[in-house]
């Protein structure tokens, strides 16, 4: 009782907070000085398109490289947490409701015919990820979807984890060289000037962006397809 | 006008969460709860981000750079919110990974059955 009161009485007050906050806020008129320079910069400087790309990759691209470090940690911790001893009910002498069984027709040419399409969506997403609404992150979702399409629907299908580990832990350290060598060629780490910015709008342009793209998508399709793998019953 | 609704959308989508974390005894709905509390959080950030009549800041035919400044919207809070949708569902995979470990040794998902660290 006591404790739903107190419920009540946060949920009040914080929303009062919000109620003084939403009353109190009034749209943006202008950009502020900040987004300004850098709707300026990005397509001057870097020759992107996208403008939240251009923010994302090269100019905060220590932040991006720290996300991908707390993916890569993500899928670390959980397979540290579901790594020993989550096995298959049956084989913890419980009885299963329901003997598995193999899913439809319907849904395994649905997912046969999907599964492609999901992965090319993917690859057009990571590549115009400096050109349009994309990116590393997204499309790496996207491939991440498509595994999780395969899994649903062959549960019993062993991904090839290892491969997944390598490939990752390959993006990872090519992103990383990437980096360094614009330190040593260009202004900085993680300086797309490494590769002539071409012309504007192309799909080869902005230097350095898209395959600081590719490597990302690459880097996090595989850790989510990880994680995936790792909330499956371990054989 | 349309950030005022959208951000209202956002805080009333956190006091949501916030409610779902404060009073379900589900692990799994508290972890629902968590989702909608940064979902709105997401929402609120992009939100304040939005400059009137502002459109996506993705310079092409219809948006040339010279008019670039006076038509998009802050692209900052949208750099951010992709950040802190990785990091949100990290998150959610490593609670939802303590909920798996936690059934397997309690057999429910009630957190009234874990009351070893309650004071």
């Amino acid at each position: 009782m006591i404790r739903s009161l107190f419920t009540i009485l946060a949920i009040v007050l914080l929303g009062a907070v919000f109620a003084t906050i939403a009353i109190g806020y009034s749209e943006q008129q202008s950009l502020r000085p900040l987004a300004e320079s850098y709707v300026q910069l990005v397509p001057r400087d870097l020759g992107a398109a996208n403008v939240v790309t251009g923010i994302l990759l090269p100019y905060r691209a220590f932040d991006t490289l720290g996300e991908v470090a707390v993916l890569f940690m993500v899928a670390a911790s959980v397979g540290l947490i579901l790594g020993a001893g989550h096995r298959r009910p049956e084989e913890r002498g419980e009885d299963v409701q329901e003997a598995a069984r193999p899913s439809s027709e319907i849904v395994q040419t649905g997912s046969q015919i999907l599964a492609p399409l999901i992965s090319i969506f993917a690859a057009y997403i990571i590549m115009n990820g400096h050109l349009s609404a994309g990116g590393g992150f997204q499309g790496g979702a996207v491939i991440a979807s498509c595994v999780l399409l395969i899994l649903l629907t062959y549960p019993e299908h062993q991904i090839n984890v290892a491969f997944l580990s390598i490939a990752e832990s390959l993006a990872g350290a090519l992103f990383v060289l990437t980096g360094i060598i614009g330190l040593i060629a260009a202004g900085g780490f993680l300086d797309n000037h490494i590769l002539p910015l071409g012309q504007f709008g192309a799909f080869f342009s902005a230097g350095a962006i898209p395959i600081l793209s590719v490597l990302l998508g690459v880097k996090v399709g595989c850790e989510l397809s990880v994680i995936l793998d790792r909330f499956r019953p371990q054989p | 006008m349309i950030s005022n609704i959208v951000l209202t959308t956002g805080l009333l989508l956190i006091l949501i969460g916030l409610w779902g974390v404060l009073t379900h005894r589900n692990i799994l709905r508290v972890i629902i709860g968590f989702s909608l509390f940064g979902t709105g959080t997401h929402i609120v950030i992009v939100a304040i981000g939005y400059v009137t009549n502002g459109t996506a800041p993705i310079l092409d035919r219809t948006l040339p750079m010279s008019e670039a400044i006076s038509r998009v919207v802050d692209p900052i809070p949208s750099a951010l919110v992709v950040t802190a949708i990785v990091i949100g569902m990290a998150v959610t995979a490593v609670m939802l990974a303590y909920t798996i470990r936690l059934y397997d040794s309690k057999k429910t998902l009630s957190i009234d059955a874990l009351m070893e660290s309650k004071w």
